[in-house]
């Protein structure tokens, strides 16, 4: 068995609004292993983005404990959260949430920007290396609104990529976009999935988890389901010739 | 964060809003140009006036008759004739830290020449008078030791008498009647201009003490004895070389009260200068209380800027931007304004005191010293203003900010 780069114990999470309690997690454990591509479905409202946001480092858990890449995260403060989330997690949302009136290439750049051990040499290039792996090669001085959804999302996945992370975390990556996008995604997904790269995404469609080599379920903030995927879809596959070049 | 990609940053945000940028600034202009072009007219018409003072003659101490401040009763400043000549050679012949000493004896007099005829004050006085004075001989001579002597009927006169009396002609070798007495032209002085006060300095006839006092006046009456001192800083000692040598010359008791007073430059100069200094204080004040309102500007729009921009801080915090980093963005988005700010209100306000002061006819001082300090008072303004909208920003929670709508 490969060694665990997520562990997760007993994750509960809590939100205390005026009078209720929401428990968005109720002791969740899991474990995800280097170099994996895992799927967590569910439905809407079963904790996938709570269990996201605890795993990028975004937010704390009520009670639990987290080893990251070796890591314990609980007990870390804001700051050095921040250097976690830099160096170690690359996450794409769902909204892409680029930095807008801000060109691709600056927008990639930018994370680099905030690496205090400058573990990168030359943000620029290594920004513009980031940008040409997702197929944007030709658009680096695109800014978000001259850019389809799909190139929007394909930005962000070169931000989250050009840490050289030890992972990435996408929620809901492809809930904004049609489904030839959407392929365009995945596609590239699996790419850098085969390049190494451990990989989380979140979906609530069952065709789009197919994609990855596990399918975690969640309901009501537990695991109801954690299984291998058999059929598994290869995504470059079913990409128009076009697209295909585009991602070689 | 490096410093150029952090100034880079915030130098982005605030050019993806030029509009706002600059009216933020405005506050900060008008701020700091009403502040620098104020203190420069404020000094340039203080220079003016010391100017002005200083032309009355250096290190000039002026003794003058009159009761002291303690004593029973008063006569009024100068009501007591109680200078003479006999003073005048006291200071001279006993005085150690004089440079010049010498009497004025005023008479007003209509003087004549040929047809024309002018009113004008006519000074007895020592040929030292010239130099306790600043007066310069524009032409001819003026008089000298011989010619008090002799009560010579000489006289040199101002620019304004010669103009008068002598338009478009040399006065000099002319003759002028004082009160009926004929005078001698030997010189016309340089124009000095207005004094401090407001008076014409060259509406003057300067002619030997012993001339003026037994041909013009009463034979008796100094109305002031001026003295230079040998330097600025033996002007105290001075002073009191003068006190103690009219003390004796009018035997005066121990504890009685002196019956002369000695006015002194620094104290024309203070009352000159305290009247300016006040009206530059006050309204100094007023563009000092622009600037709190142009650098609360910078805070109100720094705070609507952190709220507009709080998506855009959530996704820096979510890239790892630590609260530290967001925090010093903030306070150097509020720098840059103010800064910026400062810079343009500088060179308006320089171009300001210089309009107003050529229109106005002072002139205005530039001190580079008041420049730093107007640089370094709008970053502080910059600072003080946008820690809190800072703050608040870097205090944000991740996922809140990227929730935020
Ligand atoms: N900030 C919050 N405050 C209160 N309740 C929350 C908050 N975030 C999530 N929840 C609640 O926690 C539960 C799980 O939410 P979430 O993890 O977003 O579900 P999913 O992403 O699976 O749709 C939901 O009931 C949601 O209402
Ligand atoms: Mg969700």
């Amino acid at each position: 068995m490969k060694d665990g780069i997520i562990e997760v114990r007993d994750l509960v999470k809590t939100f205390s609004l005026e009078d209720v309690q929401v428990h968005a997690l109720k002791g969740l454990s899991l474990t995800i292993r280097r170099g994996e591509y895992v799927s967590i479905m569910g439905t809407s409202g079963s904790g996938k983005s709570t269990l996201m946001n605890i795993l990028g480092c975004l937010d704390h858990p009520t009670s639990g404990t987290y080893l990251l890449d070796g890591t314990a995260v609980s007990g870390l403060n804001r700051t050095q959260l921040a250097g976690i989330r830099n160096e170690k997690i690359g996450f794409v949302f769902q909204g892409f949430n680029l930095l807008s009136r801000t060109t691709a290439l600056e927008n990639v750049e930018l994370p680099l920007l905030y690496d205090r051990r400058h573990r990168i040499g030359n943000p620029k290039k290594a920004a513009e290396e980031a940008l040409v792996r997702v197929g944007l090669g030709e658009r680096l001085k695109h800014e978000p609104n001259q850019l389809s959804g799909g190139q929007q999302q394909r930005v962000a996945i070169a931000r989250a990529l050009v840490t050289q992370p030890s992972i990435i975390l996408a929620d809901e990556p492809t809930g904004n976009l049609d489904s030839r996008t959407t392929q365009e995604i995945l596609a590239l997904f699996q790419k850098v999935n085969a390049d190494g790269m451990t990989l989380v995404m979140v979906t609530h469609d069952p065709d789009v988890a197919r994609y990855a080599e596990r399918i975690v379920e969640l309901r009501d903030g537990l695991v109801l389901r954690d299984e291998a995927v058999i059929d598994r879809c290869k995504a470059v596959l079913e990409l128009p010739p076009a697209a295909k070049e585009n991602l070689s | 964060m490096k410093w150029q990609s952090l100034i880079k940053v915030a130098l982005m945000s605030l050019l993806r809003n030029p509009m706002r940028s600059l009216l933020t600034m405005l506050g900060m202009i008008i701020g700091v140009g009403s502040v620098i072009a104020l203190v420069a007219l404020g000094e340039g018409s203080q220079k003016d006036i010391q100017g002005q003072i200083s032309s009355l003659g250096t290190n000039l101490l002026i003794v003058m008759p009159g009761s002291s401040q303690m004593g029973g009763v008063r006569g009024g400043s100068g009501s007591l004739g109680t200078l003479s000549m006999a003073d005048v050679e006291t200071l001279r012949k006993n005085g150690r830290l004089f440079r010049g000493v010498s009497p004025e004896i005023r008479v007003q007099a209509q003087i004549i020449a040929g047809a024309s005829n002018w009113n004008s004050m006519v000074m007895g006085v020592a040929p030292e008078y010239l130099d306790i004075r600043n007066y310069q001989v524009a032409s001819g001579n003026f008089f000298g030791e011989r010619e008090v002597k002799s009560r010579a009927k000489v006289a040199v006169i101002g620019q304004t008498v010669a103009r008068e009396l002598f338009p478009g002609e040399d006065p000099v070798g002319a003759r002028i009647r004082i009160r009926n007495v004929p005078f001698l032209v030997t010189g016309v002085l340089s124009s000095k201009g207005q004094s401090a006060m407001g008076s014409d300095q060259d509406d003057i006839i300067l002619a030997p003490s012993t001339s003026v006092l037994y041909r013009l006046g009463d034979g008796k009456t100094v109305r002031s004895i001026n003295v230079s001192a040998v330097s600025e800083k033996d002007m105290e000692a001075a002073k009191s070389e003068i006190i103690t040598l009219l003390r004796g010359q009018h035997r005066l008791a121990p504890g009685e009260d002196d019956d002369f007073r000695i006015r002194d430059q620094t104290e024309i100069i203070q009352m000159a200068t305290s009247v300016t200094g006040t009206m530059t204080l006050l309204l100094s004040s007023v563009a000092g209380v622009s600037l709190l309102v142009g650098g609360i500007g910078i805070m109100n729009i720094m705070l609507v800027s952190v709220t507009e921009r709080t998506r855009e801080i959530g996704i820096r915090l979510a890239i790892g931007a630590r609260p530290l980093d967001v925090l010093v963005q903030f306070l150097i988005e509020a720098a840059i304004l103010s800064i910026f700010g400062g810079a343009v209100g500088i060179l308006t306000g320089l171009g300001t005191a210089w309009g107003l002061g050529s229109l106005l006819g002072v002139s205005s001082v530039i001190n580079p010293l008041m420049i730093v300090v107007a640089v370094l008072f709008t970053a502080v303004v910059g600072v003080f203003f946008g820690f809190y909208p800072a703050r608040k920003a870097s205090n944000l929670h991740p996922i809140d900010a990227l929730r935020y709508e």
